[in-house]
C-alpha cells in the first residue's frame, strides 16, 4: 500500500469513526445518557444493510433510507421507555450516570444475544461496488470513497442543523447548561428524547457506512463503542467538529499502524492515544461543548 | 458477643465447604468451583466498586491475566509462584490503570475499564500469534480440581476477611466518604486519589488470583475463553443484585445467579445473554441497592412503625463501631 | 511575610475568566470580608484556595507555605478548612461520623477513643449536643449548616473559609451565628468569609475586599469600602453594566 492509499483509507475509516462519534456525543453531550450499547446499535444497522442488500435487493446508501429513520425510532424508544424513568428518578447526574451505563450495560448484552440468534459468531459481509476508482494517483474501491463522501455529507448536515436552526440552537443550549435552557422555555425531556433518538439515527447510518467497506460480527460492538468514546473524549464531550477532527485523527492513526506496523496493534494505538489524552488533556482536545 | 458468634458461624460455614469435596462427585466439584469463584469475584469487585461507586467493567480483563500468566508460566515455576507472579502482573496492570485514571471523573473509569478486556484480548492475541506462533495453550497440572477448589476456598475466605476489617476500620470510613461526596472527603484531608488507587488494586489482584487459580480447569486456554466479557456482566449483576456496599451482598446475588446461569446455559445455551441482559436490567430499575438494602428498608419501615406507636425514642447509633451497616 | 498571600490569582474556565490577576494578604488573626455581586468571582477565589479548583495562573501561600498546586487534601492538612456556598453534607454517614471523618484524616493520628470525645465536644460548640446520633442528611438546613462548620473545626484549621454561612439564617440565629464566628476568632483562627448579610459583615469584620467581574475593585476598612463610590456602582449596577 502506497502512503497515498494509505491516507485516504484513515479518511474512510476516520470519517465513519467521526460520524460514529457524533451520535454518541450528542447522547452523552445533551441527554447525558452514557450509551454502552451504542457500538451495538452500530452493528444492528450494519446487519441491517447486509439484510437489506441481500434479501430485498436494496442497494445501502437507499438503504440508508430505512436504516436511519429506524434507528432514529429506536433511539426514541430505547429513551423513553427505558432510560426517561431513570432520568426522573435520579437525584443527581451522578446517579443518572451510574444507572445509565449500567441499564445500557445490560442492553449491550441483549442486543448482542440477539443478534448472535439470529446471525451467529461469524464475520460477515457483502459486496457492494468492490470496482477500483483512481483518486490522486492511489487507487481505492468506490465502496470506501462512497462511505467517506456519506460520512462527511452527514456530518456536515448534522452541523449545519444544529448550528443553523431554531431547535438545533435549543439542543445546543441543553448541552451547555439545561438549568438555563429550562429557564427560557425548553423542555429539556423532549430535547434529550430527540437528542438520543438522532444519535441513534447516526449510529445506524454509521453502521450502514461501515457495513459497505468492512466485515462486522455480532460481537463487534464493543469495539465500536470503545473508539466512539474515544473520539467523543478527544474531541471534547458535545463539541462536533471536535469529534470530526478526532474522528479523523483516530482513523490515519489506526489506518497507519496497521499498514505499517501491524493490523493486530490497532486497538493498541487506539488506546495508546486514549491514555495521552486523559493524561494530558481529559477535557478533550478541543475543549468542551459546542457553542 | 454478635461478632464473636458471626466469626463463628462463618468459621464453620467456611469449614463445611472445605469439607465438600469429600462427597461430592466430580461434577458437583466442578459446580463448586465456579460458585465459589464466582462469590469470590463479585465480593472483590464490591470491595472497590461498592462504596466508591466507581463501576469497573474490567474484571474479565484481570481474571484472564490471571488465567493466561498460569497457562505460561506453570511449567517454568511451582504453582504458588506461578501465582503470585500473577498478582503481581495484575498488580501492575491496575496500578497504571488506575493512575491514569482514577483521578478524573467515574466516567472515564469506566470508559476505559470498558474496552480494558478487548484490549488485552487483542495484544495477547497477537503477542501469541506473532511471538510463540501459537494462539492457544495446553495446561496440564498434575494436581485435581478438589486443589483448585480448596486454593480458591481460601481466597475466598480472604477476601472476605478483607472486606470485613475494612468495613470495621478507618478506611471503611474513608470508602464511604468518597461514596458520598469526593469533595468534601478531600476537603477533609484524606487523599481519596492513593485510596482508591490501593481499593482497586486490592481488588484487581483478587481478580487476578481467581483466574490463575481457576486456569487449569480448562485444560486449553486461549484468548476467547478467557477474556470472555460474560465474565464481567456476570460478576456486576450479582454484586449488585446482593447490594455492592455489604460484605454478604455480592455472594448473596451470587448463589442464585450462578445457578441460574448454569440451567440458561445448559437449557437456553444460544438466548441466555438476552435472558440475563434483561434480568440486569430489571435489577438496576427494581433494586437498585440490593435485594439486602431492599429487605432492611423493608423491615426497618415496620420497625418505625412500631416504634411510632411506642414512643418518640431517639435511634441509637455508632456504638464502638466506626461505621454503620458493619458485617452483617 | 504575611498569613495568607494571594498574589496575582487568576481563573480561567474555557474563554471565560472568572478571576483576574487578585491579589491580597491576610494577617493572622484577621476576619476579612470578601464582598462582591453574584458571579464576581468570590466563591472562585475561595475554591481556589481550598484546592478544589486548580488555579490558572498566580500563587497562593500559607504562612509562607505555597498551596496552589497542592491536591485539597494536603491543602487541608496545611490547615486550610472551609464550608460550602450549598451545605454539603456526607449522607450516608452520621452527624459525629460526618465530624469523626474530619478528625481522623486531619494530620497527624488521633485514637477512635480521643476522636469521639472530640467529635462530641464539636458538636457542642456548635449547638448540636446529644445530635451525633442521627443521619446527618435528616438535620434541618440550619443544623447542617452547623455540623458543617463543626467538620470544618474538626481539622484544627488556622484559616477557615466560609462561604455564605450565615445565608439564611432568621435574626435569632443570625445572633448566634455571628457571636460563633467571634468566639472562634478569638480562639486564633483567621476567617475568610463570604457574605451577602451586611449587618453580620459590619459586626464581625473590621477589613472587606470587594470583586466585581473577576477583579480586585476595593481593600480596606469595611466601613470605608462600603462607602466606596465604586463598590455602590457595582453593588447597584450602572445603567449600560452587563451583568457578569
Amino acid at each position: 500500500m502506497t502512503l497515498m492509499t494509505a491516507l485516504i483509507a484513515g479518511l474512510v475509516l476516520g470519517g465513519t469513526y467521526a460520524l460514529a462519534a457524533m451520535g454518541l456525543t450528542l447522547q452523552y453531550g445533551i441527554a447525558r445518557i452514557m450509551n454502552l450499547a451504542y457500538g451495538d446499535m452500530i452493528i444492528t444497522a450494519a446487519f441491517a444493510a447486509f439484510v437489506l442488500q441481500g434479501a430485498a435487493g436494496i442497494n445501502p446508501i437507499l438503504g440508508l433510507l430505512i436504516a436511519v429513520p429506524g434507528g432514529f425510532l429506536l433511539g426514541y424508544a430505547v429513551y423513553t421507555v427505558i432510560l426517561a424513568p431513570l432520568v426522573a428518578r435520579a437525584p443527581n447526574r451522578g446517579v443518572l450516570e451510574v444507572d445509565s451505563i449500567l441499564t445500557t450495560f445490560g442492553l449491550l448484552f441483549v442486543v448482542q444475544g440477539i443478534l448472535l440468534v439470529l446471525f451467529g459468531s461469524n464475520y460477515t459481509s457483502y459486496t457492494f461496488l468492490n470496482e477500483p476508482v483512481n483518486v490522486l494517483g492511489a487507487t481505492i474501491a468506490a465502496n470506501r470513497l462512497i462511505a467517506l463522501i456519506l460520512a462527511l455529507g452527514l456530518g456536515i448536515t448534522l452541523y449545519l442543523l444544529l448550528t443553523r436552526t431554531r431547535w438545533g440552537t435549543a439542543l445546543r443550549a441543553v448541552a451547555v447548561s439545561p438549568q438555563s435552557a429550562q429557564l427560557v422555555g425548553i423542555d429539556i425531556n423532549r430535547a434529550a428524547a430527540f437528542a438520543f433518538a438522532l444519535g441513534g439515527g447516526l449510529a445506524a447510518s454509521a453502521g450502514v457506512v461501515i457495513s459497505m467497506y468492512q466485515t462486522f460480527t455480532a460481537t463487534g460492538g464493543v469495539v465500536f463503542t470503545m473508539k466512539a468514546l474515544i473520539v467523543v473524549i478527544m474531541g471534547g464531550v458535545g463539541n462536533l467538529v471536535g469529534a470530526l477532527a478526532a474522528g479523523l485523527i483516530l482513523g490515519l492513526v489506526e489506518t497507519l499502524v496497521s499498514t505499517y506496523a501491524d493490523p493486530g496493534l490497532t486497538l493498541a494505538a487506539t488506546y495508546a492515544i486514549f491514555l495521552a489524552v486523559l493524561l494530558w488533556r481529559p477535557q478533550g482536545l478541543f475543549g468542551r461543548a459546542v457553542r | 458477643m454478635k461478632t464473636i458468634l458471626g466469626l463463628a458461624a462463618a468459621a464453620i460455614a467456611f469449614a463445611g465447604l472445605a469439607a465438600a469435596p469429600l462427597y461430592l462427585g466430580t461434577y458437583g466439584i466442578g459446580l463448586m468451583i465456579g460458585l465459589i469463584g464466582y462469590v469470590t469475584l463479585a465480593s472483590a469487585w464490591a470491595l472497590f466498586s461498592g462504596p466508591t461507586r466507581f463501576v469497573s467493567l474490567a474484571t474479565v480483563a484481570f481474571f484472564g491475566i490471571g488465567a493466561y500468566t498460569v497457562s505460561a508460566f506453570y511449567e517454568s515455576f511451582p504453582p504458588l509462584m506461578v501465582l503470585g507472579l500473577a498478582a503481581l502482573i495484575g498488580l501492575g496492570v491496575s496500578l497504571l490503570v488506575g493512575l491514569a485514571t482514577l483521578r478524573l471523573a467515574g466516567v472515564y473509569f469506566v470508559i476505559f475499564t470498558f474496552g480494558l478486556a478487548e484490549l488485552i484480548r487483542q495484544l495477547v492475541t497477537w503477542y501469541e500469534v506473532n511471538i510463540t506462533g501459537t494462539l492457544g495453550r495446553y495446561l496440564f497440572v498434575s494436581y485435581g480440581p478438589e486443589v483448585v477448589y480448596w486454593q480458591l476456598l481460601v481466597l475466598c475466605a480472604v477476601t472476605f476477611g478483607i472486606g470485613y476489617l475494612i468495613q470495621r476500620s478507618r478506611l471503611g470510613l474513608a470508602l464511604k466518604m468518597i461514596g458520598d461526596d469526593e469533595v468534601v472527603a478531600e476537603h477533609c484531608g484524606l487523599p481519596t486519589a492513593r485510596v482508591k488507587l490501593a481499593l482497586f488494586a486490592l481488588s484487581s489482584v483478587i481478580i487476578t488470583l481467581v483466574g490463575a487459580i481457576q486456569a487449569p480447569r480448562w485444560t486449553y486456554i486461549e484468548p476467547t475463553i478467557v477474556f470472555n466479557p460474560t465474565i464481567s456482566f456476570l460478576t456486576l449483576i450479582m454484586a449488585l443484585l446482593g447490594g455492592a456496599t455489604r460484605l454478604w451482598g455480592p455472594a448473596v446475588g451470587a448463589v442464585p445467579l450462578f445457578l441460574l446461569f448454569e440451567w440458561l446455559s445448559a437449557n437456553f445455551p444460544d438466548h441466555y445473554s438476552i435472558i440475563l441482559g434483561l434480568l440486569f436490567m430489571a435489577i438496576v430499575f427494581v433494586l437498585p441497592r440490593g435485594v439486602l438494602d431492599f429487605l432492611e428498608g423493608l423491615t426497618a419501615r415496620m420497625k418505625s412503625e412500631r416504634s411510632r406507636q411506642a414512643a418518640g425514642t431517639a435511634p441509637e447509633h455508632g456504638k464502638g463501631r466506626l461505621a454503620e451497616g458493619e458485617a452483617k | 511575610m504575611a498569613f495568607l498571600e494571594i498574589s496575582d490569582l487568576s481563573k480561567r474556565f474555557g474563554g471565560l475568566t472568572a478571576v483576574n490577576h487578585v491579589s491580597f494578604e491576610l494577617a493572622q488573626g484577621e476576619v476579612v470580608a470578601l464582598l462582591g455581586p453574584n458571579g464576581s468571582g468570590k466563591t472562585t477565589v475561595l475554591n481556589m484556595i481550598s484546592g478544589l479548583l486548580p488555579v490558572s495562573g498566580g500563587s497562593i501561600t500559607l504562612q509562607g507555605k505555597r498551596l496552589s498546586g497542592l491536591p485539597a487534601h494536603r491543602i487541608a492538612h496545611a490547615g486550610v478548612a472551609r464550608t460550602f456556598q450549598l451545605v454539603r453534607v456526607l449522607p450516608s454517614l452520621t452527624v459525629s461520623e460526618n465530624i469523626l471523618a474530619a478528625i481522623l484524616f486531619r494530620a497527624g493520628h488521633t485514637s477512635e477513643q480521643e476522636a469521639r470525645i472530640e467529635a462530641a465536644d464539636l458538636l457542642a460548640a456548635v449547638g448540636l449536643e446529644g445530635r451525633g446520633g442521627e443521619k446527618a442528611t435528616d438535620l434541618t438546613y440550619i443544623d447542617q449548616k452547623r455540623m458543617e462548620l463543626a467538620r470544618a473545626l474538626a481539622s484544627r484549621p488556622k484559616l477557615l473559609l466560609l462561604d455564605e454561612w450565615l445565608a439564611g439564617l432568621n435574626p435569632s440565629e443570625l445572633r448566634i451565628g455571628i457571636d460563633l464566628i467571634a468566639k472562634l476568632n478569638a480562639r486564633g483562627i483567621t476567617i475568610l468569609l463570604v457574605e451577602h448579610v451586611m449587618d453580620a459583615v459590619r459586626a464581625l469584620c473590621p477589613r472587606a475586599v470587594v470583586m466585581n467581574a473577576g477583579s480586585k475593585l476595593a481593600d480596606g476598612p469595611t466601613a470605608d469600602v462600603l462607602r466606596d463610590p465604586e463598590v455602590v456602582r457595582a453593588y447597584l449596577g450602572e445603567p449600560h453594566a452587563a451583568v457578569a
